[in-house]
């Protein structure tokens, strides 16, 4: 590895030891021998099986739910609905405020997806378990679904999720997240050429090979260990107490080597569940998602739909940005209100643009709830952004990495968000990169620094 | 649930157990005689995580039953190492960066293994070949065909 | 219940047992035991045969003999086989090669069962009940839903040296899940002109199916670029692709005369 520490080489001390050197991680050994315990490298005596029976429909009444043959089936030790949960509406942010509550963890008198968590079935092998589930009857009256943003957002859409009431999230800024920066129309009045453009992404399956799932136990004094491969420690454990009505302090959270996680494990969707479980019956209880599972149930990253308006001059520079952002978060909330939002603090990109309007959505489908994946919110967004830039470049004439520079944001710049600029290294980044990938580059923009001059 | 006896020898051991009826390998191993180093990651035959050497072949413990390895010799990342000594694989493993999460790890070892006794000099389309039925989603492939291309030299070089 | 696992010396015994519901018969497992890991509940027992003679390669006058029982591994080492090697090394990754069978690949609805796309191309015959019927049929009573007593063999003339040519492909490299299959048997003339010509197609139905519309459009025609012009045109008669995962069935069928073409003019 080669550290290019003649950039910034008067800004910094170079004292830093480790940075460059080749250290064997400490986990590795475990890795080559067998001997990581991942969450499941574990085996209690008495252990249950947990199977889930998931909506076959995208949006349905549930009319009514008849678990007796289920109950009465050989090895089954417990069969759970709504009525078992304390607290069965919850949504993952509201520690942190962002609410409303509007998933149930059981579904009580709708699906709003398929593959919604209806019916709980625990049994003492993972085959009694799938048999008793196939014994249990739920009666659906199947209701119109919508699968599409802009069909979710036009009116007379079938209403996806009733706890917020209209197919969008509500922020405090009203039905999108705002970014407004000078005068946008002014802008595009004044440009030499707009160009518009939209940019659709498909949901994304994090894929990790070790699936979803936990092993909860009871101690034995109300007390009950849940050993997870969360990748959302504190998450899990706040929202379990919320939705078991249990204090923290019952609750032992035991993490450890995740078998890849990707953003897939940040959800809250097993561990509640197995521990109430387990509760209830006082054993052990294993709920791990099938591979069919973790590829259709877990939730992906969020399908994207994003509208690029710019105005640029013959010259180069950017005059006017406009974004129009739309994530489907698929039935429920989860994490994507907050991944939206996050998009809307990523445009304009890392340029610098006097004209400014950013608007993004968060929207309700009857489609499987998106959450986390790395970089989301911002990752779809950069794909955007930069295949526009190119698109602007060859519009204008102009080579794609030297429209780069003209724009790149330099110490100083303020921001659409009204923030100063800091630290900026973008230009550094791209002369390095047109070094290394021998890409010619007019010697005005090697010469240019993202600190001096500015 | 029914038990049907099952015995075998596991990394040169002993075993004999008694599992549920219709138990795979890979159940047999993790629950019941507490190997757990073959993972479970898709149950399909599709991720090669479960991946351990059967009389010498290399084999899905997911889509075997423990029944049929009667009288069998059963071969897991776990037994790799000998007198505490690291296979040249694990060796080449842990010096290359070729496990980041480590959850394909033990499939792939086993993968490779089965490439190296067969093919003491592989080339790396032979390696590529060799671990085609496992899956890694973190490390990425590179440092693993190199890794495995590294113990085979430092292999021969012991042999020679 | 659990799974009961039931072995038999012998075919006949094995049918017997067969015969009773929720009995299935195990092969190679990689079909049966992943049905029953994602929770099928229908298979109640598994019946096996442990007859040495189902793992039996007999190659004999010009023919080949494969029992059910043989593995791809097993086909793509021995040394009569390897005209036919690159359909056995097509399935699967090693693992999956040392236990799927021979028998199995024909019960493996598409995208899987590749190599009996070879076998639909080789013009197999298959042994069941004791008796060879031609694997057309064979696959049409699947197709069907009807049942048939165990398979216990595969058989085909071997191809004349450089008459068989495989091509799977797939998204993932070296190989993954089928986007499509094709296998055929050309058989040339002196001049370079086909004599006869067998092709046939995974993934374009669930079940292979032979494309005879093109396999007619080859015969008598060179090999060239305008020779086989005419047969890539023709291959999409009478195809119904799938649509999973992989692909869709208008991708599959897009590319399906991209891969013919490479493959004849290979």
């Amino acid at each position: 590895m080669k550290l290019a520490k003649e950039y910034f080489a008067d800004q910094r001390q170079d004292d830093l030891n480790e940075l460059g050197q080749s250290r064997q991680r400490s986990d590795v050994p475990g890795h080559v021998t067998g001997k990581t315990a991942y969450f499941a490298d574990r085996n209690f005596p008495g252990m249950l099986y947990l199977k889930m029976v998931r909506s076959p429909h995208h949006h349905a009444r549930i009319r009514g739910i008849d678990v007796s043959e289920a109950e009465k089936h050989p090895g089954v030790a417990r069969v759970l609905t709504s009525k078992d949960i304390p607290h069965n509406v919850y949504t993952i942010l509201i520690l942190i405020q962002v609410g409303p509550e509007d998933e149930q963890v059981l579904a009580e008198d709708k699906v709003r997806w398929k593959g919604e968590a209806v019916v709980a079935v625990l049994a003492d092998s993972e085959r009694a378990a799938s048999e008793a589930a196939a014994k249990v009857r739920i009666d659906y009256e199947v209701l119109p679904a919508v699968f599409d943003m802009e069909q979710a957002l036009a009116p007379g859409a079938p209403l996806v999720n009733e706890y917020h009431g209209q197919n969008h999230y509500m922020y405090d800024s009203g039905a999108s997240r705002k970014v407004r920066f000078g005068d946008v129309e002014k802008g595009f009045a004044e440009a030499d050429h707009i160009l518009e453009q939209t940019y659709l992404s498909s949901p994304i399956e994090q894929a990790p090979t070790e699936t979803t799932g936990c092993i909860a136990v009871p101690e034995g004094n109300d007390r009950y260990t849940c050993y997870t491969n969360t990748q959302a420690m504190f998450f899990t454990l706040d929202n379990t107490s919320i939705i078991l009505q249990m204090p923290g302090h019952k609750l032992h959270m035991v993490g450890g080597t995740v078998g890849g996680g990707f953003g897939g494990k940040v959800d809250v969707t097993v561990e509640p569940i197995a521990i109430l479980a387990a509760k209830l019956t006082g054993r052990p209880v294993s709920f791990i998602y099938s591979r069919q599972e973790e590829m259709q149930i877990s939730s992906p990253r969020a399908a994207e739909k994003i509208v690029i308006k710019d105005g640029v001059m013959k010259d180069g520079r950017l005059v006017a940005r406009k974004v129009t952002g739309y994530t489907d978060a698929g039935a429920y909330s989860r994490h994507s209100p907050y991944g939206a939002q996050k998009g809307a603090a990523h445009y304009p990109g890392p340029y610098t643009v006097p004209n400014v309007s950013v608007d993004t959505w968060c929207v309700y489908t009857n489609r499987t709830p998106s959450s986390a994946m790395r970089g989301f919110g911002v990752t779809i967004a950069d794909f955007a952004l930069e295949v526009q830039m190119d698109k602007l470049a060859r519009l204008i004439g102009m080579d794609p990495l030297e429209f780069r520079f003209i724009n790149a944001y330099r110490d100083g710049d303020m921001k659409a968000h009204r923030q100063k600029t800091e630290g900026a290294a973008l230009i550094e980044c791209m002369q390095e990169a047109a070094r290394v990938s021998n890409w010619p580059v007019a010697d005005r923009y090697m010469k240019m620094s993202s600190y001096e001059g500015t | 649930m029914p038990k049907v006896p099952v015995q075998f020898t596991l990394n040169g051991e002993e075993k004999a157990e008694f599992v549920d009826s219709g138990a795979t390998l890979l159940k047999a191993l993790r629950d019941k005689i507490g190997d757990h180093s073959p993972k479970g990651g898709c149950h399909q035959g599709t991720c090669g995580a479960c991946s351990v050497l059967v009389d010498g072949e290399l084999k899905l413990s997911c889509l075997v039953l423990a029944e049929t390895c009667q009288g069998a010799s059963v071969t897991t990342a776990a037994g790799l190492a000998e007198n505490g000594v690291l296979h040249p694989l694990q060796r080449a493993f842990i010096d290359g960066f070729a496990a980041q999460c480590g959850f394909c790890t033990p499939g792939m070892l086993m993968a490779a293994k089965s490439l190296l006794d067969r093919v003491p000099n592989p080339t790396r389309d032979d390696v590529v070949e060799a671990i085609s039925g496992n899956i890694c989603r973190c490390t990425g492939y590179e440092p693993i065909i190199q890794a495995v291309l590294t113990a085979a030299r430092a292999n021969s070089q012991n042999a020679a | 219940m659990g799974i009961a696992l039931q072995s038999f010396a012998t075919v006949a015994e094995a049918e017997r047992a067969l015969s009773a519901s929720g009995a299935q018969y195990l092969g190679g497992g990689t079909l049966v035991l992943r049905a029953l890991n994602e929770g099928d509940v229908a298979v109640e027992h598994l019946v096996r045969v442990t007859d040495a003679a189902i793992t039996d390669i007999a190659i004999d006058g010009g023919r080949a003999r494969i029992g059910a029982g043989v593995t791809m591994t097993a086909v793509a080492r021995h040394t009569g086989l390897e005209a036919i090697a690159s359909a056995a090394r097509a399935v699967g990754g090693p693992a999956i090669r040392n236990m799927a069978t021979v028998g199995g690949n024909l019960f493996a609805a598409a995208p899987y069962g590749d190599f009996a796309v070879a076998l639909l191309a080789l013009d197999a015959t298959v042994e069941t009940g004791g008796a060879d019927r031609p694997i057309e049929a064979f696959l049409a009573d699947r197709a069907a839903g009807k049942s048939s007593p165990i398979v216990t063999s595969v058989s085909f003339a071997l191809p004349p040296p450089g008459s068989f040519r495989f091509r799977k492909v797939s998204r993932v490299k070296p190989k993954g899940v089928s986007v499509l299959s094709i296998a055929a048997v050309i058989e040339t003339a002196e001049d370079g002109r086909v004599l006869a010509a067998r092709i046939a197609l995974g993934c374009m139905a669930p079940r292979p199916m032979r494309a005879k519309a093109a396999e007619a459009a080859l015969a008598g025609q060179p090999m060239t670029e305008q020779g086989v012009a005419a047969a890539v045109a023709a291959v999409a008669e009478g195809i119904d692709p799938i649509t999973d995962a992989i692909a869709s069935a208008w991708y599959r069928a897009e590319v399906l005369p991209v891969h013919l073409r490479r493959l004849l003019l290979e």
